[in-house]
C-alpha cells in the first residue's frame, strides 16, 4: 500500500473524530468487529420520520476504519434509511477519496456494514447479501 | 567458524525483488520463512525427473521418490535427535500435529473431569484443539498464567496447576508474540513427576535453535516445515514410539494399513499408521533439503545470528519515543528468539504495518493467533511484530527503524 493514503485530513479525522460517542435510547444500534485486526465499532442512529436525525459511533481501530466512520457519520446525517441501505463499497471509496486496496478494504467498510445492519434490524428486515459482503 | 550470513542472502531469490519501488525487506519469518534456491529447485526437480507415488511402485523412479521421502524423515529425526524415522509422522503443519494428538491420544485418554493444562502464551493452534476436546469430553482446560510483567510463564502457577494432576501438559517452546523461550525441559520434568504426558509446540523453536527432544524429554513435539525453509503443507509430529504405538490412527485409507478385510483392517508400522493416502511427497523431500541447508549453517550459528539482530533491534527501538516492546528485553536475550512485538503509542498496528509496507518492509500486525494474550498487551488488542531469520541483517533492521520514523512523521509525533 502507498503511504500517500495517510493524507493529513484522514489523520486529523482519526485523532479528532466527528460524531464520536454514544446515543442513549437510539432507534438503531449495531456492533461490528473485524476479527483479523481487532477493529471494533458500534454505530447508533436516531430517526425523525424516516430520516437520520442524529448519529454517533464508538469503537477502536486503525486510521482507515475510524476516519471512514467519522466521515460516514457526517455524510449520512439527514439521509433517509432507504438511501442508506443502497450504499456500497464505491460510495465509501468516493467518500474517503482513496481506494485502500484489498488488504484494507474491510477496515473502510466496517462502519457502513454496522450502520446498514442497524437500519435493517430497525426495519425488521433481513440483512441483504450486499451488506453481509461488506 | 561462523558462516558468512550476508553471502547466504544470495541463496534466497525473493530478497532481490522490489516492493513499492524499494528493495524488499522481509521481517515476517515467524509467519512463514522464505525459501532458498536449493529447496525451490528440489520441488521442481522432483516433478521434472522422478515424480512417482511412494511405497508401492517397483519401477525405478518410484523407488527413487520413496527413498528420497524416507531419507527426509531420517534427516528430520536426526535434526531433533529422535530415535529414528519411525518417530517422525509427517503432517501438514504444527496445527495438524497438535490436532492429531488431541484427536487420537486425547480421545483415548481424556475423560469427564480430567484436567488439560496449557498456558496463556499459546498460539490458537495449541488452544482450540484442547477446547474442542475438553468440551467433547467434559474435561477442564486450565491455563498457566504469565508473570506480572507478561514476559515469562509464572512457575508458581505451573506448579499449582500441576497439583490438579492434568493428564496432558501442552506448552509452546517459544511464544510467537513475546519471543520468550520456555524452559520446556524443566516443565516436562515437573509435568512427568505429576504423571502428565507432555506436548511441546515447537513451531517457533525448531527453525531457530538446536532442538533435542531426548534432552527435553517431552512425549510429543510439533513443528512446521514452512517456517524453516521448507514449503507449506509439510510438518512433523514427533512422538515417542511407545506412545505412538498405543494410539489409534485418525484417518483411514491407503498406506496406513497392513491388511484389509471386508470388516476390519490392521495398521501399518510407525510412522505410516498416521499417514493415510498419498503424502505431500515433494514437500517431504524438500523438507529434507531444507534440513540439510540449516544443518550446513548450524542451528547454534543461526541462534547466535538472530540473537545479535534482536539485541541490535531492541537497542534501536529503545531509543525511539512512543515505542513499547513486549516480551523479554536485552537483559534477557538468552531466553528470547528473533522476534519483537511492539507498539507505537496512539497508532493502530494495521496502520503501522501498512506504512512499513509502503517502505518495502513486510511485518505482521494483529492478534497473531494468540488473542487471549494479545488483548492484554495493548489497548488496540493487536500488536505489530517484526521477526528475523538467518537471511536478515542489521541493514534490514535499519530499514525497519526508518519505517517507524515514517510512521511517527505521518502521525506528527515529536
Amino acid at each position: 500500500m502507498d503511504a500517500d493514503m495517510y493524507a493529513d485530513e484522514l489523520i486529523e479525522q482519526y485523532e479528532h473524530p466527528h460524531n464520536n460517542g454514544v446515543i442513549k435510547d437510539a432507534d438503531g444500534e449495531m456492533h461490528e468487529h473485524n476479527p483479523l485486526c481487532g477493529d471494533e465499532i458500534t454505530m447508533y442512529f436516531s430517526l425523525k420520520g424516516n430520516q437520520i436525525s442524529d448519529i454517533k459511533f464508538s469503537g477502536s481501530g486503525c486510521v482507515i476504519s475510524m476516519s471512514t466512520a467519522s466521515k460516514l457519520t457526517d455524510f449520512v446525517k439527514g439521509m433517509p434509511l432507504d438511501k442508506l441501505e443502497k450504499m456500497g463499497v464505491k460510495d465509501i471509496i468516493d467518500l474517503i477519496g482513496i481506494d485502500p486496496g484489498p488488504a484494507r478494504l474491510k477496515c473502510a467498510t466496517l462502519s457502513l456494514r454496522a450502520l446498514k445492519e442497524a437500519a435493517f434490524v430497525y426495519e425488521h428486515r433481513a440483512i441483504d447479501e450486499e451488506t453481509k459482503k461488506l | 567458524m561462523a558462516p558468512d550470513f550476508d553471502r547466504l542472502r544470495d541463496d534466497f531469490p525473493i530478497l532481490k525483488i522490489a516492493v513499492h519501488g524499494k528493495p524488499f525487506v522481509y521481517l515476517d519469518s515467524a509467519a512463514t520463512s522464505q525459501k532458498p534456491n536449493k529447496v525451490i529447485d528440489a520441488i521442481s526437480e522432483f516433478y521434472r525427473a522422478y515424480n512417482a507415488n511412494i511405497n508401492r511402485g517397483v519401477y525405478e523412479i518410484s523407488e527413487k521418490s520413496t527413498e528420497a521421502y524416507i531419507e527426509s524423515k531420517s534427516k528430520v529425526a536426526r535434526l531433533i535427535n529422535a530415535k529414528g524415522m519411525e518417530e517422525v509422522v509427517y503432517v501438514r503443519n504444527t496445527t495438524e500435529a497438535i490436532n492429531l494428538v488431541s484427536l487420537s491420544w486425547g480421545e483415548k485418554n481424556i475423560g469427564r473431569g480430567d484436567h488439560i493444562l496449557i498456558t496463556e502464551m499459546e498460539h490458537h493452534s495449541n488452544m482450540v484443539p484442547w477446547q474442542i476436546l475438553a468440551k467433547k469430553k467434559g474435561a477442564v482446560l486450565d491455563y498457566v498464567a504469565l508473570d506480572a510483567d507478561k514476559t515469562k510463564l509464572d512457575i508458581e502457577s505451573l506448579k499449582s496447576n500441576l497439583e490438579k494432576k492434568p493428564k496432558i501438559v501442552s506448552v509452546t517452546h517459544v511464544s510467537n508474540v513475546l519471543g520468550t523461550v520456555n524452559d520446556v525441559a524443566y516443565i516436562t520434568k515437573l509435568a512427568h513427576e505429576n504423571g502428565a504426558v507432555v506436548l511441546v509446540d515447537g513451531a517457533q523453536s525448531a527453525p531457530h535453535m538446536k532442538v533435542d527432544v531426548k534432552a527435553i524429554g517431552c512425549d510429543f513435539f510439533a513443528f512446521s516445515g514452512h517456517k524453516m525453509l521448507a514449503p507449506t503443507g509439510i510438518g512433523t509430529l514427533y512422538g515417542k514410539a511407545e506412545l505412538l504405538d498405543q494410539m489409534q490412527p485418525i484417518f483411514g485409507g491407503g498406506d496406513m494399513i497392513k491388511t484389509v478385510e471386508k470388516q476390519s483392517a490392521t495398521w501399518n508400522d510407525l510412522p505410516w499408521k498416521f499417514e493415510a493416502g498419498t503424502s505431500n511427497i515433494e514437500g517431504g523431500i524438500a523438507f529434507g533439503v531444507a534440513v540439510d541447508y540449516l544443518e550446513g549453517i548450524g542451528m547454534e550459528n543461526i541462534d547466535d545470528h538472530e540473537k545479535e539482530l534482536t539485541s541490535y533491534a531492541l537497542e534501536k527501538l529503545s531509543s525511539i519515543n512512543d515505542v513499547a516492546v513486549f516480551g523479554p528485553g536485552r537483559d534477557e536475550i538468552g531466553i528470547k528468539t528473533g522476534l519483537i512485538s511492539f507498539a507505537i503509542k496512539g497508532v493502530h498496528p494495521h496502520d503501522i504495518a501498512s506504512i512499513f509496507d509502503s517502505e518495502g518492509v513486510a511485518i505482521r500486525a494483529g492478534h497473531h493467533c494468540a488473542m487471549p494474550l494479545v488483548v492484554t498487551l495493548a489497548p488496540e488488542k493487536a500488536v505489530s511484530r517484526m521477526s528475523f531469520y538467518l537471511y536478515n541483517n542489521m541493514a534490514d533492521i535499519d530499514r525497519a527503524v526508518q519505517a517507524i520514523e515514517r510512521v511517527r512523521k505521518i502521525f506528527k509525533r515529536k
